[in-house]
């Protein structure tokens, strides 16, 4: 076995600035106000992946997930630190990942692919799987700036499931799919860590970290707080009681849970 | 009971190469950026692709009336119509690709915030797209020429390589620079506007070279190290020098000494440019997309 992520020692800041203009910046410095302020999102980072594993990475709003999968996909780089990875990696940051709106479907699978590393004969052989798995029919051709938001989350996991990748990064991008295109989803997902593709999962639902993970990394305010067994994890982070959380985390994992 | 799958490839990096190299590396990339930009320019407008004729073409009537007919240059240069036409396909070259290239990075958040990709893709991209532009003014240039009993000559052909090397050049390196930087302070767009004021009367194409020999007494170093009133020139020396009656003749009156000397050393400052534009870019990149 060897590693696909190497994440090590990270640290990534960014800068909150309060005032922008030439103005606003006079008037604060005058009253001794701070213009502006370094936040810490991710605090000497450290875990490593094996070539297929399976990660669910977890943690309340503002703990630093974001972040880190911006920097395991490449997106940002790392303050101090590093981040190593092997293979192409795929995946969807947040819905409908770089897609350009006033471009048609059709023009968007292109660039979105070549985007992610395919070549024109690899997107050109795989248009129609991808086509077929978006089910966005007719509108093909329509501007991706006119479609559902359902539809553009499906078409952009379309695109990112159909990448022959080494890692696949996953953020979140089910929750606003409708119940057969979830299925589909967990189905796609399945297989391609049946493959022995090296999953990353950013989820705030228990249940279906469970059925897709055999391991959890927790953040607590840009630091690892827990690392290990997928079950410890959920209760470390007092997911498992089943009344606390919302409403529709809930129906989504009695879904993801009957499905798989 | 997931299947075991070796994967070839070292461990490195996931933000991947970036730099002008690995744009040119991705060329398929790049192409696909460089088509949806030429499509998505006009988009929505009836006219569409007429506009890039449209625009220059406005310009040139508008000079060719007031410098022309209203001051009267007519009469000392000869077929100034072409004189002039030559700077304004040159200069919209270089303020197409500087306006866009600038705007490139911000208009493309969606894509920069998203997606792991070099950046230096987005200005090269406008560039390619104003270069692109530049195919049909050439045509209309060509025809003209020809009418006027114009004949290419080989020396004419390297100074229109050189002249629109240095102008692509050029405007890369400040597309680049100022791409980023315009991420950071939108101010950077608003300069952008001025400075191509500036251009458009700091190179010989409203008004004759010689007439600023003669102005400056020979003293023209500082206008000359100007790459894209190089570029006019030697737009000029390729095409409506070959149009005049005595070709040799305008050379020794319209065109600086050591055209060509000058040239090459432009395109190699403008070169020297570019390695400082992508040093500052690889700079101000990492912050980037925190900042849109």
């Amino acid at each position: 076995m060897s590693e696909a992520i190497v994440v090590d020692e990270v640290s990534k800041s960014f800068t909150m600035q309060y005032h922008r203009t030439m103005k606003q910046m006079a008037v604060a410095m005058t009253k001794g106000q701070d213009l502006r302020e370094q936040f810490l999102a991710l605090d000497k980072v450290s875990f490593t992946v094996e070539q297929g594993e399976s990660i669910g990475l977890m943690g309340l709003n503002g703990s630093g997930k974001s972040t880190l999968l911006k920097l395991v996909n490449g997106i940002m780089r790392p303050d101090s630190g590093s981040v190593l990875t092997r293979g192409r990696i795929a995946g969807l940051i947040a819905t409908g990942a770089g897609f350009h709106p006033q471009l048609s479907g059709r023009e968007n699978i292109y660039l979105n692919a070549a985007v992610l590393g395919m070549s024109e004969a690899e997107t050109n052989r795989k248009f129609d799987d991808i086509v077929e798995f978006a089910q966005v029919g007719k509108f093909l051709d329509t501007e991706v700036g006119h479609y559902s938001s359902g539809m553009f989350a499906r078409l952009g996991f379309a695109v990112a499931v159909h990448v022959d990748s080494d890692i696949f990064l996953v953020d979140e991008v089910l929750a606003v799919g409708d119940k057969p295109f979830k299925k589909k989803c967990i189905e796609k997902m399945q297989e391609i860590r049946a493959e022995g593709r090296t999953m990353f999962y950013v989820s705030h639902a228990p249940g279906s970290v469970r059925k897709m993970c055999d391991r959890v990394i927790v953040l607590e305010n840009g630091r690892v707080g827990f690392d290990g067994d997928v079950v410890q994890g959920i209760r470390y982070l007092k997911y498992d009681s089943s009344d606390e959380g919302l409403p529709e985390d809930e129906q989504t994992d009695d879904e993801l849970g009957s499905d798989v | 009971m997931s299947a075991t799958r070796t994967v070839d490839a070292p461990l490195v990096p996931p933000s991947g190469g970036q730099g002008l190299g690995e744009v040119f590396r991705r060329r398929y990339l790049l192409r696909l950026l460089v088509r949806r930009e030429i499509s998505a320019r006009y988009q929505g407008s009836f006219l569409g692709f007429l506009w890039s004729y449209i625009n220059p073409l406005s310009q040139f009537f508008i000079y060719w009336f007031v410098i022309g007919l209203v001051m009267g240059l007519h009469k000392d240069v000869q077929n100034f119509a072409i004189h002039m036409f030559t700077g304004i396909i040159v200069v919209h070259f270089f303020t197409e690709t500087f306006n866009a290239g600038t705007r490139s990075i911000v208009r493309n958040k969606a894509l920069v915030k998203k997606m792991a990709m070099p950046r230096e893709m987005f200005p090269v991209a406008s560039m390619l797209v104003s270069g692109f532009h530049v195919l049909p003014q050439l045509v209309i240039l060509l025809g003209v020429c020809l009418l006027y009993g114009w004949t290419p000559t080989v020396l004419g052909m390297c100074a229109l390589v050189l002249a629109l090397l240095v102008i692509a050049i050029l405007g890369t390196a400040l597309a680049l620079l100022f791409s980023a930087a315009n991420v950071f302070f939108r101010d950077f767009g608003q300069l952008v506007t001025i400075l191509t004021n500036f251009v458009r009367f700091g190179v010989p194409m409203i008004y004759p070279y010689s007439m600023v020999h003669e102005r400056f007494h020979g003293h023209t170093e500082i206008y000359l190290a100007n790459p894209i009133a190089q570029a006019v020139l030697l737009m000029q020396r390729a095409f409506w020098v070959g149009t005049t009656d005595d070709p040799d003749k305008t050379i020794v009156e319209h065109m600086p000494d050591h055209l060509f000397t000058r040239g090459l050393i432009s395109v190699g400052v403008c070169l020297v440019l570019l390695a400082i534009a992508q040093w500052v870019f690889s700079r101000l990149e990492n912050k980037i997309p925190e900042r849109l």
